[in-house]
C-alpha cells in the first residue's frame, strides 16, 4: 500500500496479517462496488422491459393493410397518422412504427405511440423552466458570492437550500392551487394548467441546484483575480461580471446542465401543473404532456408486459440515457475544463 | 471604489433575484400554513379517512410514510456508510475503481426519480418478486405485486447518494493525526476505522440518515407504482402489504379525487404536515452539518 492519497492512507507494511482486517477491506470493497451494480441493474432492467416494443407485432388487423415500411424514421413512414383513416379500413400499424408519429393515443382500438408530442412538450416546459431558473439562480449566486455582506450570505445560503428540501409534490400542489389561478388572473388564458405554470413551478425545483453549483464555481475563482481587478480600480460590479463570471463559466455551464437534468426528469410537478394534454402548440399557455409525466400517469393502469407498458419503459430508457449523458458531460467535460483553467493560470 | 449608476442598477438586479427566491419560499410556506393550519388538529393526525376520503384524518398516510422511510433507512444507511468508508479511507483518489464508484453514486443522484419507480417495477416486482412467488409460493401472487417492501427498497436506492455524501464529508473532517495516533498505538487499519473513524463520524451518519428520510418522505414518483395505495382501510401488517403515503395522498386528493374543492382543507392540511415534517428534518440536518463543518475548520 502507498501513502500518497488523502487522510488515512498510511503504510501498513510492518503490520502482520490479520484476518479481520483482510476481511473488512474485502467486504467494504464489495459493498462499495454495489453502487456500480445498481446503476448497471437500472440500465439493464429499464431497457429489458422496453426492448419488446421493437419486436411486437400488430395485435389485430382490420382490413387488408400490410405494413412493410422498413424505415420508420420518416414522417411518411407512419401511415396510421399520415393518411387520414377512412371508412372501415382502419389501419392498424406495428407499435414500433407509430413511435415517431405525432399522435399519442395509447388507449384506443388503433393505439398510436407517437413520442413527438411528448418530446415537444418536455422540451417546451424545460425551456420555459430554464428561462426562469437560470438567470434568477445565477444572478442570486453572483449577489451571494460578490455583493452580500458575510452575515447576509449566512442567511441566504441555508434559505435557498431549504427550497431544495421542498418535496416536489408540495411545489406541484402550490402550482396547482395558487400559481395557476394567479397566472390566469394576470394573463387571462383559457386552460388553467399549462406549460407556463408547469415551467415556472419546475424552475423552483431547478433554482437551488443551479444556485448552489454556480455559487461554488464563483467562490472557487482565486481571490487574487478579484484583488487584482479591484486594485486596478474596477468596481465590484465590473469585477463580478468581467473577471469572476468569465472565469467561472465552465462551472456555471455544469450548473445549468444539472438544472436541466433536474427539470427534464421532474415528474410530480409536470403531472400536477402542466395539464397533461399531448398538444404540439408553441403557445406557452397551452397544456403539454411531458415524458416523465406520461410514465407517472399511465404506468399504474397498464397491463404488465403489454405494448403500452413497454413503450412507457422505452420513454424511461430515453430519459435515463439523456440524464446519464448530461451527468457525464458535466462531470468529465466541465470539471476538466475548470481544473485546467485554474492550473494553467494560477 | 467608484460606484456609478450602472453598478448600482446591476447590483440591485442581483439582489432582487435573491429577494424573488426568498419571496417564493415565504409564499409557499405562508399559503400552506394559512390553508392548512385551521384544519390541523390532533384528531386529523390520528384518524382514518372517512366518507370516501372527504372527511377524517390522515393517520394511515402518516404511519405509511413513517414505516416506508424506516425500512428505507435500514436498507440505505448501512450501504451508504460502508461505501463512504471505502471512498474516504480505502480508495486511492486516482484509481479507476474509485472513480467509477464516484461516477455511479453521482449518476444515482441525478437519475430522475420516476426512473427509480420504473426500476422498482421491472426489477423488484417483475423480476425478484415474481420469481420469489414461483419458488416459494408455488405461483401464488404475494411478492410479485406492489408492496411497502419494494417501495422502500426503491426509495433506498434513490437516497443512497444522500447518505454517502454526508458520511464521506464527516469522515474527511476527522484529523489525520487521530488515525496516526491510533495506528502508532498498534491498532490495525480496521480497528482504527471501527474505534476512531466511525465514532468520530456519528454526527455525519445521523445527518445523512435524516436527510435521506426527509428526501424519502417527500418523494412520490418512485412509489407511484411500487407500493403506494389510494386508500386502505387498514395499516400495513406485513412487508407485502401496500401502504398510504403523505405525498401520494396530496397528489391523489388534488388531482384524482371526485370533488377536489370539497377536500381542499384536507389537501392543505396534508401538505402542511408533509412540509413541516421535511422542513424540520432538513433544519436539524442543516444545524448538524454546520457543526461538522465548523469542527473541520
Amino acid at each position: 500500500m502507498d501513502n500518497s492519497g488523502g487522510p488515512g492512507k498510511i503504510s501498513f507494511a510492518i503490520k502482520k496479517f490479520r484476518f479481520s482486517d483482510w476481511f473488512a477491506e474485502r467486504f467494504i470493497k464489495v459493498v462499495a462496488f454495489m453502487s456500480i451494480t445498481f446503476v448497471a441493474l437500472i440500465f439493464i432492467f429499464v431497457f429489458r422491459e422496453a426492448f419488446p416494443v421493437f419486436r411486437m407485432d400488430v395485435k389485430q388487423k382490420i382490413g387488408s393493410v400490410d405494413l412493410v415500411q422498413e424505415k420508420y424514421g420518416e414522417e411518411e413512414a407512419t401511415p396510421a397518422t399520415a393518411n387520414p383513416v377512412s371508412g372501415s379500413a382502419i389501419k392498424v400499424s406495428k407499435p414500433s412504427s407509430t413511435l415517431l408519429s405525432n399522435v399519442w393515443m395509447p388507449v384506443s382500438d388503433n393505439p398510436r405511440y407517437g413520442l413527438i408530442p411528448l418530446f415537444f412538450g418536455t422540451l417546451k416546459v424545460t425551456l420555459i423552466a430554464l428561462l426562469f431558473a437560470a438567470p434568477i439562480a445565477i444572478l442570486a449566486a453572483i449577489y451571494t458570492s460578490m455583493f452580500a455582506k458575510p452575515w447576509i450570505r449566512e442567511i441566504i445560503k441555508p434559505a435557498i437550500e431549504l427550497l431544495a428540501g421542498f418535496p416536489s409534490v408540495v411545489v406541484g400542489f402550490f402550482a396547482l392551487m395558487v400559481l395557476a389561478t394567479v397566472f390566469q388572473d394576470i394573463f387571462g388564458y383559457a386552460s388553467r394548467l399549462n406549460s407556463f405554470v408547469g415551467g415556472f413551478a419546475m424552475s423552483l425545483a431547478a433554482i437551488p441546484v443551479i444556485y448552489t453549483i454556480t455559487e461554488d464555481a464563483l467562490t472557487a475563482v482565486p481571490k487574487t483575480y478579484i484583488e487584482a481587478s479591484l486594485g486596478l480600480g474596477a468596481s465590484r460590479r465590473q469585477t463580478a461580471f468581467h473577471v469572476v463570471l468569465p472565469a467561472a463559466v465552465p462551472g456555471i455551464f455544469a450548473a445549468v446542465i444539472l438544472g436541466l437534468g433536474r427539470i427534464f426528469g421532474e415528474t410530480m410537478i409536470a403531472l400536477m401543473a402542466t395539464g397533461n394534454a399531448a398538444l404540439t402548440s408553441i403557445n406557452p399557455f397551452e397544456s403539454v404532456r411531458t415524458l416523465s409525466a406520461t410514465i407517472g400517469a399511465e404506468m399504474a393502469e397498464v397491463v404488465f408486459g403489454d405494448t403500452h407498458y413497454s413503450v412507457l419503459f422505452l420513454i424511461g430508457s430515453l430519459l435515463f440515457i439523456f440524464t446519464f449523458a448530461l451527468n457525464a458531460i458535466s462531470e468529465f467535460y466541465f470539471k476538466n475544463l475548470v481544473i485546467r483553467k485554474y492550473q494553467s493560470k494560477k | 471604489m467608484n460606484r456609478n449608476r450602472k453598478d448600482i442598477i446591476i447590483e440591485s438586479l442581483t439582489g432582487i433575484s435573491v429577494l424573488l427566491i426568498i419571496f417564493i419560499i415565504i409564499s409557499i410556506l405562508a399559503i400552506t400554513i394559512k390553508g392548512g393550519w385551521p384544519n390541523l388538529s390532533w384528531k386529523f393526525l390520528v384518524e382514518f379517512p372517512k366518507d370516501g376520503m372527504t372527511k377524517g384524518g390522515i393517520f394511515p398516510a402518516i404511519v405509511g410514510t413513517a414505516l416506508m422511510t424506516l425500512i428505507m433507512a435500514v436498507a440505505a444507511v448501512p450501504f451508504g456508510v460502508i461505501t463512504a468508508i471505502y471512498l474516504a479511507e480505502y480508495a486511492r483518489e486516482n484509481s479507476v475503481f474509485a472513480k467509477t464508484i464516484r461516477f455511479a453514486v453521482k449518476t444515482l443522484a441525478v437519475v430522475p426519480s420516476i426512473i427509480f419507480g420504473l426500476f422498482g417495477l421491472g426489477f423488484f416486482i417483475g423480476f425478484i418478486g415474481q420469481n420469489m412467488d414461483k419458488i416459494f409460493n408455488g405461483g401464488v401472487m404475494k411478492w410479485g405485486q406492489p408492496s411497502i417492501l419494494w417501495a422502500s427498497l426503491t426509495m433506498a436506492l434513490l437516497t443512497l447518494p444522500v447518505v454517502i455524501v454526508s458520511v464521506e464529508e464527516a469522515i474527511r473532517t476527522i484529523p489525520v493525526e487521530m488515525r496516526e495516533a491510533s495506528l502508532a498505538l498498534g491498532a490495525t487499519k480496521w480497528q482504527t476505522i471501527r474505534r476512531v473513524v466511525l465514532p468520530g463520524s456519528v454526527t455525519g451518519i445521523l445527518t445523512g440518515t435524516i436527510l435521506a428520510i426527509s428526501r424519502g418522505a417527500g418523494e412520490v414518483a418512485p412509489i407511484l407504482f411500487t407500493g403506494a395505495a389510494y386508500y386502505l382501510a387498514d395499516l400495513p401488517h406485513s412487508l407485502s402489504d401496500q401502504f398510504m403515503s403523505l405525498g401520494y395522498h396530496i397528489y391523489i386528493m388534488s388531482t384524482q379525487s371526485a370533488n377536489v374543492d370539497a377536500t381542499l382543507p384536507i389537501q392543505f392540511a396534508t401538505t402542511l404536515v408533509l412540509l413541516l415534517l421535511t422542513f424540520s428534518l432538513n433544519a436539524v440536518a442543516v444545524v448538524l452539518r454546520y457543526r461538522i463543518r465548523k469542527k473541520a475548520k
